[in-house]
């Protein structure tokens, strides 16, 4: 196998379900070992990438390929190359721990030798030894995550797809699991795919993100080149009254690269924002108006994310689900 | 094509999984077990009018007690893939790499394994309350009644879990097909004594040849001829297993 082969290639992959395009002509390339990430909020189509990617679902449109081979074309060679951890657990219950790895191991057609050896050495790998012979139903949610993810390491895949891997769970499992994550990919050489809404996740796993909205891909880049986009901090002023004088204010002032109004609170973008904060308090006690909170923040992805979509991720998520109370009042209507 | 270790390994956790639910085996032994007890030998004295004179009423209940027991049962089976798809596991068998003919023969195999489990404890416990087999080696021939009739109801269950996306539809499949299949199929009483109309019906349901053959192989009483039945239930066994599958492959697994 050629070392400098790309992992995945996808060009111009497309899912349209009735009336929704999930997908829409979205292209990129992963090459072999990079870790990377698909940041977006629910319903962006994350999922439905991966599950053309993963087999699962037919593209409408375009053309991807993993590991070498193509996805509609040939299935069971991509699914001998792939591991998958979905984004809702799929294990067996009323099987344990290593029923479900012996299981899994013999589906992909591994040998009595290597499957008793690889099903031992992932279970160390994820530190669920010593659970492996209870059923799976007794397992925390962090514990069915690990054994998710080790038993899509089994087969020795190229390509490992985490969907979501830390959703629902703790902030100290989440953070063991990051910890996996870098783990295995700096370890096996395994490429990742990892989707997230979760931008801290995001920012400290992934070599390159692509953040999607609306089945779009918006950005795709490094994650300290895209937050370089945002050129420089970004402080938050909170005001009492109008703030529109003082917007016009700042909107003049050429050290101030972007101004932006999210409700109460206005958004500037500047170099050392931490020097500028007494100067703007100044300006806005001159206007006569009332600062009551500032905070500066260093930028992160959510301002990136902001940056390209025009909304925070949060707020994107509860215009979504307006979105869809609205289509379901239409659809009662008709 | 077929991977053989797939299909074992898929009857393997089907064995698991029956042998660890307890209250599931005895839960689905009682329903049997109250029909033949409350029906058996409540009209065990009297005359039901269509059963041959000689054979006791019970005598002639069993193998349609026996048919209801592997109807339930192996329609829940092929029906089991929509558990697996409520669960996230059936995603875990989609994407492994092998033949999706292996999965569903993986499927049938274990549902039948378990449906046969099943139908054999109810003639057992039948045989406990009284019931005598009419010759021994018919009884074999009995079996092969009771393969048919699961084969034929998992792949049922197999075409409708293929066509639903969740569990909703279920109540509706149970109570509109599931229970008039059992009813019609003269589990209960002789197809003689049902208006015309209706026994027309009786004739499309694939169980009143498997209950007919039954008791044509266990009791040595039987309306239409054994190979006639034999014949009749294989075909259906045969179409309801390659539309099962046929529809299990085409249906999209997320």
């Amino acid at each position: 196998m050629e070392a400098d082969m790309d992992a995945i290639r996808v060009e111009n992959l497309t899912k349209r379900f009735e009336d929704v395009t999930a997908v829409n002509e979205v292209s990129f390339s992963v090459s072999q070992g990079e870790l990377f990430g698909l940041l977006g909020p629910n319903g962006a189509g994350k999922t439905t990438t991966i599950n053309m990617l993963s087999t699962l679902l037919k593209p409408t449109s375009g053309f991807a390929e993993v590991a070498g081979f193509e996805v509609t074309k040939n299935r069971d060679k991509v699914r001998k190359s792939i591991g998958v951890v979905f984004q809702e657990p799929a294990l067996d219950g009323k099987l344990t721990g290593r029923e479900n790895l012996e299981f899994h191991s013999m589906m992909y057609g591994l040998n009595r030798d290597d499957r008793r050896r690889r099903v031992d050495d992932v279970l160390k790998l994820v530190e669920l030894t010593d659970k492996a012979s209870v059923l799976v139903e007794k397992y925390s949610g962090g514990m069915k995550r690990r054994l998710e993810i080790a038993r899509g390491l089994i087969h020795w895949p190229k390509v490992l797809f985490l969907d979501e891997p830390t959703l629902g769970l703790d902030a100290q499992t989440r953070r063991h699991i990051w910890d996996y994550v870098k783990k295995l990919n700096k370890d096996n050489n395994v490429s990742i795919i990892l989707t997230t809404h979760y931008m801290e996740e995001a920012d400290f796993l992934c070599d390159r993100i692509a953040i999607m909205d609306y089945g779009k891909f918006v950005a795709l880049d490094t994650p300290s080149k895209l937050k370089d986009v945002l050129g420089g901090d970004v402080v938050c002023l909170e005001v009492e009254g109008d703030p529109e004088p003082l917007l016009r204010e700042f909107k003049s002032l050429d050290w101030i690269k972007k101004v932006s109004r999210q409700e109460e609170s206005l958004h500037l973008t500047m170099e050392k924002g931490e020097r500028r904060i007494p100067e703007l308090i100044t300006i806005a006690q001159q206007l006569g108006i009332t600062v009551s909170c500032v905070h500066l923040r260093k930028p992160s992805l959510e301002d990136v994310f902001l940056h390209f979509t025009g909304r925070t991720i949060r707020e994107q998520e509860a215009g979504l689900n307006e979105r869809n109370r609205m289509g379901m009042m239409a659809h009662g209507r008709r | 094509m077929v991977s053989w270790t797939a299909v074992y390994v898929l009857w393997l956790r089907e064995m698991k999984r029956y042998a660890r639910a307890k209250s599931r085996i005895i839960g689905s032994l009682m329903q049997p077990l109250f029909f033949l007890a409350f029906l058996g030998l409540g009209f065990n004295r009297m005359a039901v009018p269509g059963v041959q004179s000689g054979v006791s009423y019970i005598h002639f209940l069993v193998p349609g007690i026996i048919g209801m027991t592997l109807l339930f049962s192996s329609s829940m089976q092929g029906l089991s893939v929509l558990w697996d798809r409520e669960f996230g596991f059936l995603k875990e068998i989609m994407v492994a790499p092998v033949s999706r003919v292996s999965i569903v023969l993986g499927r049938i195999t274990g549902g039948t394994t378990t449906t046969m489990i099943q139908g054999v404890l109810v003639l057992l416990i039948s045989m406990v309350m009284g019931f005598r087999l009419g010759s021994f080696h018919f009884f074999f021939l009995g079996l092969v009644f009771m393969v048919l009739i699961a084969f034929t109801f998992i792949g049922f269950g197999l075409i409708f879990a293929s066509k639903m996306k969740d569990m909703q539809g279920f109540g509706i499949i149970i109570n509109f097909i599931i229970f008039p299949l059992f009813f019609l199929s003269g589990a209960l009483y002789p197809l003689k004594n049902l208006p015309l109309a209706i026994r027309v019906l009786s004739y499309a349901d694939p169980l009143t040849y498997g209950i007919d053959g039954l008791r044509g192989c266990f009791i040595n009483v039987a309306s239409l001829p054994i190979a006639l039945n034999l014949l009749i239930m294989a075909a259906f066994a045969l179409i309801m297993l390659f539309l099962g599958t046929y529809f299990f492959e085409k249906s999209e697994s997320v």
